[in-house]
């Protein structure tokens, strides 16, 4: 039973995020609309939507010969891979024994992980720098990798996951005659897997998009990230040559999107069924 | 008796899984916490074996910085422009997301790009899209006779710029916090509220919409205000904190300090303060967010 009034308040409100998406989206268009531009046309005096000659991938191949493009995403990958890993490695085994185990110092852990939630990691940089600049750490990709193995919240989204396992399962499991770790692994985990792919999608925003540490923690170009290798590659090997400068961000962007839009579906969706009280 | 036995094997065993991430805690996060406190009260600097203890040297000298001042005064004016629009402006677009249904989903996915998005890459879209000699903004401008400005290289202009950007990039997460918020209002207080006379759109989320999301409004407005404190990628891309400092904001002006001045006990009084100002603000809205649930 939809009313007229009905009809119109939905109509309204298509309008208004229409206009609110295109008004959102329109640093991206810019920005591809830039990368396909030839030279001539940048600094045209009036406003032309599309380029006026069509240089097909020209920018695109000037941007990769220009810069280590390539190598900066290949980097991010790598580094992201390895973060991701490593806290997936420490973070389960300490979220399953905070939902499901009762031991000495229980206490102990939760302060810490309330703690490092707290803490933010932005403002780490400087002591982290000391730390990496005494163990020789510096400019090597563990000093990107390392001051990340470890997710506070990450141990906290999970372990609320593991609370959700039903406590009969594992004690079945127990009767069954399997070993703790193997209930953990092969019952318990399983169960979280919608837990492990939202912390796996956080972490991979984050630390792909990072820029402060890298450009802290890393010196040589060779080892840069794709934010860090915007820096380098807006400051030192582009300039104001605008179409390629655009074509290696588009690049660089894309990525990430692309998988995000790949997977947004479930990620938004598990997003929007916590409530953040 | 044997029942005990398992009860204390499974203990040890829980001793053993928290071990590695209770250790990378210490070391990596409360370690770097309490070096820097540290350094903050010594006139230590890397390289040097010896220190002497200052007590509160650094931190008079950091106040009486005309850059850390400048740094507090725009940190504020970005955060009063940042704080209060993301939080309006993600409750907006989730009431209209949640209003739409079934297409809900492809408005949720644009208006999340920005929040996805790398911010490093994104502001040299940013930066060309405003420029005044390539932009499709003042282009577009000045095809319906407006005069487009250099707003990014103006002082009354550049930091509010930034703060718009910066609302771009985080009220993607504000809205689906209010979305998550949204679902959790059961549709029959609409319908009561229809039966008490409660019937215009304003009038529902007036009386009934946001009296329930009070909490998330308040978890919102701390998240925002703390992601806020984090802008560093827009500035170290496109203003490098000028024009004439007006951009110069309290995680840049660290930057600064330690990486580019070498100044290591001034970073390390403003890290600690910063640190402090964050740990205070979190522990508040634990224990009011726990206060409530109890």
């Amino acid at each position: 039973m939809t009313t007229a009034a009905q009809r119109l308040r939905l109509i309204m409100s298509h309008l208004a995020l229409i206009a609110l998406a295109a008004v959102v989206l329109l640093p991206f268009l810019s920005a591809i609309r830039m990368s396909f531009l030839p030279a001539d046309d940048m600094f045209a005096p009036e406003f032309r939507l599309l380029p006026g000659r069509w240089v097909g991938l020209e920018n695109y191949r000037r941007a990769l010969s220009a810069s280590p493009l390539l190598r900066y995403l290949l980097n991010g990958g790598l580094v992201c891979a390895a973060i991701i890993i490593c806290q997936l490695l420490i973070a389960v085994p300490c979220a399953y024994a905070l939902a499901k185990i009762r031991f000495a110092g229980e206490r102990l852990v939760w302060i810490s992980v309330a703690l490092g939630i707290a803490v933010p990691p932005y403002a780490l940089a400087l002591p982290l720098f000391v730390m990496g600049a005494y163990t020789g750490l510096i400019d090597t990709y563990a000093a990107l990798i390392l001051p990340w193995i470890i997710s506070p919240l990450g141990i906290l989204l999970l372990r609320q996951a593991f609370v959700g396992v039903a406590d009969e399962i594992l004690q079945a499991a127990r009767l069954d005659g399997l070993g703790e770790l193997e209930i953990m692994l092969r019952i318990a985990l399983p169960m979280i897997t919608p837990a492990i792919g939202a912390l796996v999608m956080i972490s991979l925003i984050a630390h792909w998009n990072d820029l402060l540490w890298p450009s802290v923690a890393i010196q040589s170009s060779g080892k840069a990230t794709p934010p860090f290798g915007v820096m380098l590659f807006q400051v030192q090997e582009i300039g104001s040559d605008y179409g390629p400068l655009l074509a290696g961000t588009v690049l660089i962007a894309a990525p990430l999107l692309l998988v995000f839009i790949l997977v947004q579906r479930k990620f938004l969706d598990a997003f929007t069924a916590i409530n953040p009280r | 008796m044997r029942k005990h036995a398992a009860l204390v094997r499974r203990s040890s065993f829980g001793v053993l899984l928290v071990g590695p991430a209770t250790i990378a805690v210490l070391v990596l996060i409360i370690a770097p916490l309490l070096l820097v406190l540290g350094v903050s009260v010594t006139d230590w600097q890397p390289g040097t074996a010896t220190f002497t203890f200052t007590g509160l040297q650094n931190y008079q000298r950091l106040l009486s910085e005309a850059d850390f001042r400048a740094a507090l005064v725009n940190t504020g004016l970005y955060l009063a422009i940042v704080v209060p629009m993301t939080v309006v402006l993600g409750f907006a677009s989730a009431l209209l997301v949640s209003r739409v249904r079934s297409a809900g989903a492809i408005y949720r996915l644009l208006l999340f790009l920005p929040t996805v998005a790398t911010l490093a890459a994104m502001s040299v879209a940013w930066q060309t899209l405003l420029s005044p000699s390539v932009g499709m903004l003042p282009q577009m401008m000045r095809a319906v006779g407006l005069v487009p400005q250099n707003w990014l290289q103006q002082s009354e202009t550049a930091l509010p710029v930034l703060a718009l950007i910066g609302v771009w990039a985080e009220f993607g997460f504000a809205m689906l916090f209010f979305l998550a918020g949204l679902r959790s209002i059961p549709p029959e207080l609409y319908e009561a509220g229809m039966l008490d006379g409660i019937g215009g759109t304003l009038d529902s989320v007036w009386h009934i919409t946001l009296p329930h999301l009070r909490p998330i409004f308040a978890f919102v407005l701390v998240f925002a205000s703390i992601h806020a404190l984090r802008a560093f990628d827009t500035i170290a891309v496109i203003t490098r904190g000028g024009p004439e400092n007006t951009t110069l904001l309290y995680l840049y002006y660290i930057y600064q300090e330690a990486f580019a001045l070498f100044r290591t006990g001034l970073a390390a009084a403003a890290t600690s303060l910063l640190v402090l100002l964050v740990l205070v603000v979190s522990l508040l809205q634990m224990r009011w967010s726990r206060g409530r649930s109890s």
